[in-house]
């Protein structure tokens, strides 16, 4: 049961404002494909991606944080959860689900089933090696930084490479000691 | 009403995509960046002129192809429609969006006066190239919704009076 005080996934999309999921899908797909074209080589566009995803996700924080009155999390696995079901769900619409934690608690798969950046898209022969949706493990990575936790984002499965579902792992690697500007008051 | 994300993935994706081209690819040619993210645009306005008109009849005309542009298309991508449409009758429209969402978070600089006027604050140029840099986008939708409803033009815009955008296509012949 989700705690009093910080608000589902659901309620608060159906707060934002939202667009039509198409606009997004699309023009997504067309910075791949320019990205293709000016870039040349697929591991160059991964790391783009990867880098605009980070860039993304540096500043989204702000917001995940002002609309989800989450409270700081306990532990990582409190984290991956948050992420994966009120992150996913109130930016894309979608929940994930979180699985194969490993013995430590540090390292976990985020399922996404669901993945609107992918509607209607197929890749091209040309495009081997491509990770399509690589922006979502650099905006991961980038909003975690911001609360502290270094983490190394990797693709498991992706379905657009013929796998079944997408799937991220997430593997924490350092949590940076906090240094809020403002301390609680405890 | 089909699915739906936040409006904030496609605000963070638009910023990203002109500071990594503006910023990052092509920092002291914004010529080339222009032209790339203006690119990008047409791809997103062609594909979805395509979907939007798939069971529709061809337009009669070309003010009827303007008007789709101007109300259905616009509704469809900002949910509301283009304030005020001019045209000369010689193949110029004005399309005036007098709060162009994409815009509205860029903060205006009074003595921005056009996209064109040289201004000696760096700060106010920077402020103009920015929003200049983020129009390149939807006028490159708009030239390939146009395009994909055969309708080959120029577009450019003028954002002297911000958050109002006014959107000049000019067909070829």
């Amino acid at each position: 049961m989700a705690p009093v005080g910080p608000r589902s996934g659901d309620a608060i999309f159906a707060n934002v404002e939202r667009v039509n999921a198409e606009l997004f899908t699309l023009t997504y797909g067309a910075t791949v494909r320019q990205l293709l074209t000016d870039l040349e080589e697929v591991e160059e566009v991964n790391k783009q991606l990867d880098q605009m995803g980070y860039n993304i996700g540096i500043r989204l924080i702000d917001e995940f944080l002002a609309k989800s009155n989450v409270t700081r999390c306990v532990d990582f696995r409190e984290t991956a959860e948050v992420i994966a079901k009120v992150g996913f769900k109130m930016f894309l619409g979608v929940t994930a689900t979180v699985s194969n934690w490993d013995a430590d608690g540090t390292c976990c798969s985020i399922i996404l089933e669901d993945n609107p950046l992918v509607d209607f898209v197929e890749l091209p022969d040309t495009c081997q090696g491509l990770y399509y949706c690589n922006i979502l493990s650099g905006v991961i990575r980038g909003a975690l930084e911001m609360v502290s936790m270094k983490t190394e984002v990797t693709w498991i499965r992706d379905v657009l490479r013929g796998d079944d579902a997408y799937e991220l792992q997430v593997k924490l690697l350092k949590q940076v000691p906090e240094e809020y500007p403002y301390k609680d008051d405890e | 009403m089909g699915r739906e994300v936040s409006e904030s993935c496609v605000d963070s994706l638009l910023t990203e995509i002109v500071s990594t081209y503006n910023n990052r690819f092509y920092a002291n040619k914004p010529e080339l960046a222009a032209r790339r993210i203006e690119a990008i645009g047409y791809q997103v306005g062609h594909q979805l002129s395509e979907r939007y008109t798939m069971e529709r009849p061809r337009f009669s005309d070309h003010l009827e192809a303007i008007k789709f542009i101007c109300k259905d298309f616009w509704s469809e991508l900002f949910k509301k429609q283009i304030d005020n449409l001019k045209t000369n009758h010689r193949g110029t429209f004005v399309l005036q969006d007098n709060r162009f969402r994409w815009l509205s978070r860029i903060s205006t600089d009074p003595s921005v006066e056009n996209t064109e006027s040289q201004d000696p604050s760096a700060a106010a140029e920077s402020k103009a190239s920015l929003a200049t840099m983020h129009v390149y986008f939807p006028c490159g939708i708009i030239r390939g919704a146009l395009s994909n409803l055969g309708i080959p033009c120029a577009v450019s815009a003028d954002i002297s009076n911000l958050p109002a955008c006014s959107f000049v296509v000019r067909i070829k012949a």
